[in-house]
């Protein structure tokens, strides 16, 4: 089933980090496998905050040599870094498995992340100028206190709650997904894609890459392959309901945009709620009343809606 | 068939067949259409396990703090207590909220549901001061539902009798499978409304989606706006007088009558070239065919 739920503050910053917790928590029944969130905090030229896990939470039951492994690969990884000239200010090791970087970086950044990526076991969640992803099994609860977004501040981010239906129970099918090597673009899906193997096959051909066999991350690379050709967010969203078959509602946020859209049976859920200062949405209104206790307006997109907010 | 024989019967048309027998093609059912037409048959109706309740005996129920389980229990026990008003305060958007209900009750929530909001009901009048969530009302039997803003999806799916209104707008397949009842928008409706509808009427004061009235089987909508699209089968047929009686009591009733009448509404019915209509049982039809 799976939950997907999305904020955007219009022109100021706010807890993005608590109020997306709380609405997440709320669908945990929609998906209690996994949780994640994209959230966007202040962009800043040249600095890059990369988020990225080492291994698998699964793996740290394979005894000590893994923690040999990983500490190779975090070695490995700050020489990739170096030898792309990146100057790393922050390195923190907030989860055994996951790392978060923020470095200065004046070259070709997708040329690096995918030299990053060719060290074993090591996937970039993101990599952007205010965009932070993370994502960990589990329910929104302890994933927020485990990796410290109870006070998260920012101007817009989007989330979700994962069932597995067509893949492993583990962080690479977990949403969001990052829009590699698209800076500050992710992704967040509910819904099945029928003509995934399709469309992964002519990405692929097109020279993208895919770390999962989620059918949702075909979104992200669907969605970063058009803004890197110059497609507005708004007109890939437009292109996705006709080219892309199957049931969702999915959301895409960028550095200071969130978009949606909604296939054309309207099979999957969203409700959104419009006001002067923020816009938030989810797969039940159950979530976005965490946030707003008293009476709101609230309605559902329809089929085919595509939809764009600026923060 | 008592005064008509077989061959009689061969020599009709199916619709002709079908009238013959006595089962018209809009078997008008659920407790509530029984009750438009006749006034008096309602306390036949009652289930004998209903609660005597009293509508002048009037209490609140707060659900900020309680679970839907919880809600739901605490709406029975204050029948059980002969309360026959209940204004349940700060919904919050939970799910399922006031379901089963099979007897009389005022009900009045101030505030938004979640997903299948007062399902399964049979009897109770429901005011909901917000908006409603996917599947409201579905499975309703009897009653009057009116929702005060939007509603999700599926509003109204497999309803069999009883009024169910939305004033503000709904979200796709509205009145899915419905087999009775009338389902009254005030606002647009999304796509695939209608789909397999088998009896009953729906009302759209603004516009619908794609495919309205898809695969129905009988019953019929009424459109006030624009259709995007009709559905497979779903033709449009001349408004009668009848039609526009109907329309302006039931729009009237609801405070939904259109400043400009009802003369421009469309309406939609089956085309009944997809299914087989013959409505009968199995022995029935050896005596037909």
């Amino acid at each position: 089933m799976c939950g997907i739920a999305g904020i955007i503050h219009k022109g100021h910053r706010a807890n993005v980090g608590a109020e997306m917790t709380s609405m997440l928590q709320a669908l945990k029944h929609r998906g209690p496998d996994s949780t994640g969130y994209a959230v966007y905090g202040d962009p800043v030229e040249g600095a890059y905050v990369m988020r990225l896990k080492i291994a698998e939470a699964e793996d740290m039951e394979l005894g000590r040599s893994i923690h040999d492994r990983l500490e190779e690969r975090i070695e490995a990884v700050d020489a990739i870094l170096a030898s792309h000239g990146a100057e790393v200010n922050v390195k923190e090791r907030v989860r055994p498995y996951a790392l978060r970087y923020v470095l200065n970086h004046d070259g070709d950044t997708g040329d690096m992340a995918e030299h990053i990526e060719e060290t074993e076991g090591v996937e970039i969640l993101s990599l952007g100028n205010g965009l932070e992803l993370i994502k960990d099994l589990g329910d929104a609860g302890s994933v927020a206190e485990a990796y410290g977004l109870g006070d998260f501040e920012g101007t817009h981010g989007i989330g979700h709650t994962r069932m597995a239906t067509e893949s492993d129970v583990d962080i690479k099918s977990a949403h969001p997904y990052w829009a590699f090597p698209y800076n500050d673009v992710s992704v967040v899906h509910n819904g099945q894609i029928t003509n995934y193997w399709i469309m992964r096959r002519e990405m692929e051909r097109k020279g993208h890459r895919f770390m999962s066999d989620c059918d949702s991350e075909l979104l992200a690379v669907y969605t970063a392959h058009h803004l890197a050709n110059g497609v507005p967010l708004e007109e890939s969203l437009r292109r996705s309901i006709d080219e892309i078959d199957g049931v969702f509602t999915y959301l895409v946020c960028t550095r200071d945009q969130l978009g949606m859209a909604k296939d054309t049976m309207a099979a999957k859920p969203l409700v959104l709620y419009e006001s002067d200062d923020l816009i938030a949405m989810a797969s039940e209104e159950v979530a976005i009343r965490t946030i707003f206790p008293e009476e709101i307006d609230t309605h559902d997109p329809y089929d085919e809606e595509v939809r764009v907010w600026q923060a | 068939m008592p005064g008509m024989s077989d061959a009689e019967l061969r020599e009709m048309t199916q619709e002709e067949r079908v009238n013959a027998l006595g089962m018209t093609t809009e078997q008008l059912t659920g407790k509530s259409l029984y009750i438009e037409f006749d006034p008096d048959a309602q306390e036949r109706f009652a289930y004998p396990w209903a609660p005597d309740v009293d509508f002048n005996k009037r209490t609140e129920v707060d659900a900020s703090d309680l679970t839907n389980t919880e809600v739901n229990s605490r709406v029975r026990d204050l029948m059980a207590e002969g309360y026959g008003t209940i204004v349940l305060q700060n919904p919050r958007g939970k799910h399922s909220l006031a379901v089963g209900i099979l007897s009389r009750l005022n009900l009045i929530i101030e505030g938004s549901t979640g997903y299948f909001g007062v399902g399964l009901i049979d009897g109770p009048n429901v005011r909901i001061n917000g908006r409603v969530g996917w599947s409201c009302a579905e499975n309703m039997m009897s009653g009057t539902v009116v929702v005060e803003k939007n509603a999700g999806s599926t509003f109204g799916a497999a309803i069999r009798g009883g009024d169910l209104v939305c004033k503000g707008s709904v979200g796709s397949r509205t009145g899915i499978d419905m087999k009775g009842g009338t389902i009254i928008v005030g606002g647009d409706t999304g796509a695939l409304s209608g789909f397999m509808m088998q009896r009953g009427r729906m009302v759209v004061c603004g516009n619908a989606g794609k495919n309205l009235g898809d695969s129905m089987y009988d019953g019929t909508i009424y459109v006030g706006g624009e259709i995007r699209s009709l559905g497979v089968d779903a033709v449009t047929a001349d408004l009668t007088k009848l039609d526009r009686e109907w329309l302006t009591r039931k729009l009237t009733q609801y405070g939904l009558m259109p400043g400009n009448g009802v003369d421009h509404f469309t309406k939609i019915v089956a085309g009944k070239q997809l299914w087989n209509y013959d409505n009968l049982e199995p022995n029935e039809k050896k005596l037909i065919l």
